[in-house]
C-alpha cells in the first residue's frame, strides 16, 4: 500500500505544480470570478446559471399550470407580459406547448444536469478526493462557457417571432423535422439543437475530466474503496455521461440534415398541409431509439448525484457510518450497467415487437433490485441514529420519502401491458416528476445547504429553510399525488384543455387545485433563492473549520480555501470517511491514521 | 484489490487518461451512427453502391501519416529535433491531402448521382465519413499547431505528454477510418 500512495502523492504535486504556484499571483476580477480555472468558481457559476434556468423553467410551468387549473378564465396582465402569445389574456395553444417543451428541456438538461451534477462534481470531487484541482482546470472552464452558450442560444429561442422548440423536449420528428409542421418546428427547433449540440460538448469536457480526476488524482491513501459516496455516484454520472451524450449528438446531427438539409433520416411518406413531400425510407422510430438510448441514462445523470449526496448527508447527520458501503457502490454500478439497457421502456407503444418489449421489461424491473438495496441501506443508516435535523438532512429525507414513492409506480409503468394503458397520461406525468425531477431537487438542495458553508464560509438561514423544505414536500405530494388518479383515468398528458372532454370534467377543482399549489411551491423557491443570495452576504458565519463534524476531506481546508484548497501538503487519508460512534468517539476524520488498540470495521 | 487499480492507473498521465476517455465517447457517437446504419440498412429503400477509388488513396495516406507520426514521436525521444520537425511537418502534409482525397472522393459519388439527399444509404455515407473527416481536421489543427511550436525558436519544450497525446488521437483517427471502411464494405 504505502509505495503505491507515493506514488500517487508524487504524481498529483508534479500535475500541479503549477496551480500551486498560480495562487500566490494577484487575480483579477476577471481571472478569478468570469474565466476562472478554480473548480470551486466554475461550481459556483453553473450553480448560479442553474438556479436562474430553474426559475425560468418554474415560471413556465406556473404559465401553463394557470391555462391547466383555469382554463375558462382569461388573464388579461399575460398579454402585457406575453404579446401575441397570450391574446386577449389567454394563453395561445401553440404557446402552451412552447412552455411544455421548454419546461422540460430546461429542468432536464440545464438545471438537473449542468446545475447539479455540473456544480457538484466541480465543487466536491477535488475537495474530496484531496486534489488541488481538476486534471484539466482548463478543459473544465470550457465546460462552464460551453454551457454557458447554449444557455444564450436556448434564451434567444425564446424571443424568436414563431417561438422556440414546442414538440416536447423529446423533439420526436418528423413534427420537429419539418418546418412547415408546426410554429414551434421552425428556427425555434435549429436554435434548441444547436444549443443542445453545445450542452452536449459541455457535458463532455466535464465528464472527461470528472472521470480522469475521481481515477488519477486522489491523494495519498484515499483508495477507491475509501471515496466518500458522493464521489462514487458523480463518478458513475460521469460515466453514463460520456457514453450516452454522444448518441444524442448522432441522433441531432442527423436531425439537423433532415431539417435543413433535405435528407430523409428520420422521414418517409409524409403529407403536410396537403402537400406530399419527397422524403422516403427514413424511420422515425430510429430517432427514438437514439433518443432514449441517451433519455434514459439521462434519467440517471439526473438522479446519481441526488442519491451520492444523501447518502452522505444522511449518514453525517445521523453520526452514523453509513449501512453497506459496498452495497450501496455495487447498486450504483447495477443502475449504471442497466440504464443503458432498459430504453426500449419509453417505446412500448410505438409499435415495438411485444418480443422485445418484454426483455425491456425485464430488465426494467431489474432496476428495482439496486434502488430496493439503496432504499433500505438508507433507511438503515437512520436506523437508531442519532439524528439532526438540519436543513440539508431534512432535504436529504425528503429525496428518500420521494424516491420510494416515484419508484413504486415505475414498477407499474415498467410492465409493457399496464403501459398500454398508462402510457402518455398524467401517471407517467406523476411517476417522473416525483422520482427524478422533485427527488433530485431534494438531493440538490440537501447538497446546497450542505456544502453552503464550504462554498461561502456563511451558513444560509434555517428558519426560511425550514419554511422551504415543508412547503416544498407537501407541495410536491400535493401537486403529483392526485396526478397518479388523473392518469389512472386516463387523462393524457400534453393536453391543453381538458374541459371539452366528458370523463375528464370532473378533474377541473383538481386541476385548479395543483395549480394553487404549484404556484406556492414555485413562489418559495422564490424565498429560497433570496436565502441564498442574502446568506452570501449577510450569512451567520462559519467559526470552525468542521461545522457539521464530518469526517471528510473538504472539512480539513481553510473555512474560505484559495485556488488550491489546503495550505501547505494535502492531507494523507488513513480510513474510510464513515467511522462515526465508532470506539466511543462521534467522529474520526479520515485523515486520522488507525490506532493501534482501534477494532477494525 | 483496489491497490492494484491505483497502482496502474497513477502511471498515466491525466491528459493522457482524460484523451482515452474521450476517445471512448467519440467511439460511442460513431457507435450510434453506425448502429443506426444497421437499423436503416434492413427497412425499405436501400441501395448499395461502390466506394470511390480516391477512398482507397485516402486510406493509404492515412496509414502512411501514422507511420510518419510514429516516427516523429521516435525522433522526439531520441532529441533528433530537426528530423522531428521535418516528420511532424511530412504528418500535416499528409493529413491535409487525406482530407483532399476525401472531398475528391465525395466530387466523383456526386457526379455519378450518389448525392446528399437521393438515397437514405448515401446521406449516411455522408454523415458517417463526414463526422470522421471533421476528427481528421481536429487532428490537423492540433498538428498545426505542434508544428508551429516545434518550429518556432523562442518556446523549447521536451515534454513527451503532448507528442503522445497528438500520436494517440491520430492513430486513433486511422483506426477509426479503417474500422468505417471495412464497415462500409461488409455492410452494405
Amino acid at each position: 500500500m504505502s509505495s503505491v500512495a507515493t506514488l500517487s502523492n508524487a504524481d498529483i504535486q508534479g500535475v500541479h505544480d503549477s496551480a500551486h504556484h498560480e495562487h500566490h499571483h494577484h487575480e483579477t476580477f476577471v481571472s478569478k470570478y468570469i474565466f476562472s480555472q478554480d473548480h470551486k468558481m466554475i461550481a459556483k457559476q453553473f450553480l448560479i446559471t442553474g438556479m436562474i434556468w430553474a426559475m425560468i423553467g418554474g415560471l413556465f410551468s406556473v404559465l401553463f399550470r394557470l391555462q391547466l387549473g383555469y382554463p375558462d378564465t382569461t388573464f388579461p396582465w399575460l398579454e402585457n407580459v406575453l404579446g401575441h402569445w397570450a391574446k386577449g389574456g389567454k394563453i395561445h395553444p401553440e404557446f402552451y406547448y412552447a412552455l411544455v417543451t421548454m419546461h422540460g428541456t430546461v429542468l432536464v438538461f440545464f438545471v438537473l444536469t449542468a446545475g447539479l451534477s455540473g456544480t457538484f462534481a466541480n465543487f466536491l470531487i477535488p475537495l474530496q478526493i484531496g486534489a488541488r484541482d481538476m486534471a484539466s482546470p482548463m478543459l473544465n472552464m470550457l465546460s462552464y462557457w460551453f454551457f454557458f452558450t447554449a444557455s444564450i442560444i436556448m434564451i434567444s429561442s425564446l424571443f424568436v417571432q414563431t417561438g422556440p422548440a414546442s414538440g416536447g423536449w423529446t423533439i420526436y420528428p418528423p413534427l420537429s423535422a419539418l418546418g412547415d409542421a408546426s410554429m414551434g418546428s421552425k428556427i425555434g427547433m435549429d436554435l434548441w439543437l444547436v444549443s443542445m449540440a453545445m450542452f452536449i460538448v459541455s457535458s463532455l469536457l466535464g465528464g472527461l475530466n470528472y472521470i480522469t480526476t475521481i481515477l488519477n488524482m486522489r491523494t495519498k491513501g484515499m483508495s477507491m474503496t475509501r471515496m466518500p459516496l458522493t464521489i462514487w455516484a458523480l463518478f458513475f454520472t460521469a460515466v453514463l455521461g460520456v457514453l450516452s451524450f454522444p448518441v444524442l449528438l448522432s441522433g441531432a446531427i442527423l436531425l439537423l440534415f433532415d431539417r435543413n438539409l433535405g435528407t430523409s433520416f428520420f422521414l418517409s411518406d409524409i403529407v403536410v398541409a396537403g402537400k406530399i413531400l419527397p422524403n422516403e425510407g427514413g424511420s422515425a422510430i430510429l430517432f427514438q431509439h437514439l433518443f432514449w438510448f441517451l433519455g434514459h441514462p439521462e434519467v440517471y445523470i439526473i438522479l446519481l448525484p441526488a442519491m451520492g449526496m444523501s447518502s452522505e448527508i444522511l449518514s453525517v447527520n445521523s453520526r452514523k457510518p453509513i449501512f453497506g458501503y459496498m452495497a450501496m457502490v455495487g447498486s450504483l454500478f447495477a443502475i449504471t450497467i442497466l440504464a443503458f439497457l432498459v430504453w426500449a421502456h419509453h417505446m412500448f407503444v410505438t409499435g415495438l415487437n411485444p418480443f422485445l418489449g418484454s426483455v425491456f421489461v425485464l430488465l426494467t424491473l431489474l432496476i428495482a433490485v439496486p434502488s430496493a438495496i439503496k432504499v433500505f441501506n438508507w433507511l438503515t443508516t437512520l436506523w437508531r441514529g442519532n439524528i439532526r435535523f438540519t436543513p440539508g438532512m431534512l432535504f436529504a429525507l425528503g429525496f428518500v420519502s420521494l424516491f420510494i414513492s416515484g419508484g413504486l409506480t415505475g414498477i407499474f409503468l415498467g410492465n409493457s401491458s399496464l403501459d398500454i394503458h398508462l402510457h402518455d397520461t398524467y401517471f407517467v406525468v406523476a411517476h417522473f416528476h416525483i422520482v427524478m425531477g422533485v427527488a433530485s431537487f431534494f438531493g440538490m438542495f440537501a447538497g446546497i445547504y450542505h456544502w453552503y458553508p464550504k462554498m461561502f464560509g456563511r451558513y444560509l438561514n434555517n428558519t426560511l429553510a425550514y419554511i422551504h423544505f415543508w412547503v416544498t414536500i407537501i407541495g410536491a405530494y400535493l401537486i403529483f399525488w392526485p396526478m397518479h388518479y388523473e392518469g389512472l383515468a386516463g387523462m393524457p398528458r400534453r393536453y391543453y384543455d381538458f374541459s371539452n372532454w366528458e370523463s375528464f370534467k370532473m378533474f377541473g377543482g383538481l386541476n385548479e387545485f395543483i395549480s394553487l399549489v404549484a404556484m406556492i411551491v414555485f413562489a418559495v423557491q422564490l424565498l429560497f433563492v433570496f436565502n441564498y443570495f442574502y446568506s452570501m452576504f449577510k450569512g451567520r458565519k462559519v467559526t470552525t473549520q468542521n461545522p457539521w463534524e464530518s469526517n471528510t476531506l473538504e472539512w480539513t481546508t481553510p473555512i474560505n480555501p484559495g485556488h488550491g484548497n489546503w495550505v501547505g501538503e494535502i492531507p494523507e487519508v488513513h480510513r474510510w470517511p464513515y467511522d462515526y460512534n465508532k470506539d466511543n468517539r462521534e467522529f474520526i476524520p479520515q485523515t486520522e491514521p488507525v490506532g493501534e488498540d482501534e477494532s477494525k470495521h | 484489490m483496489s491497490t492494484v487499480a491505483i497502482e496502474q492507473k497513477n502511471r498515466i498521465h491525466p491528459h493522457k487518461f482524460t484523451l482515452w476517455v474521450g476517445i471512448g465517447s467519440i467511439l460511442m457517437m460513431f457507435a450510434g451512427l453506425t448502429s443506426a446504419y444497421i437499423v436503416k440498412r434492413n427497412q425499405a429503400n436501400w441501395v448499395t453502391f461502390n466506394l470511390p477509388m480516391a477512398f482507397w488513396y485516402s486510406t493509404a495516406i492515412i496509414l502512411l501519416s501514422s507511420l510518419t507520426l510514429f516516427m516523429a514521436s521516435k525522433a522526439f525521444k531520441e532529441r533528433a529535433m530537426s528530423r522531428y520537425r521535418s516528420l511532424m511537418a511530412g504528418t500535416l502534409a499528409l493529413g491535409i491531402l487525406f482530407i483532399v482525397l476525401q472531398v475528391l472522393g465525395f466530387r466523383e459519388l456526386w457526379n455519378i448521382g450518389v448525392t446528399l439527399t437521393a438515397n437514405v444509404s448515401y446521406s449516411f455515407l455522408y454523415i458517417i465519413v463526414g463526422l470522421h473527416a471533421a476528427h481528421v481536421i481536429g487532428g490537423i489543427v492540433a498538428l498545426v499547431v505542434m508544428s508551429l511550436k516545434a518550429f518556432s525558436i523562442k518556446s523549447r519544450s521536451y515534454s513527451i505528454v503532448p507528442v503522445e497525446l497528438m500520436s494517440t488521437y491520430w492513430h486513433f483517427v486511422d483506426i477509426l477510418w479503417i474500422y468505417l471502411l471495412i464497415f462500409l464494405l461488409m455492410i452494405r
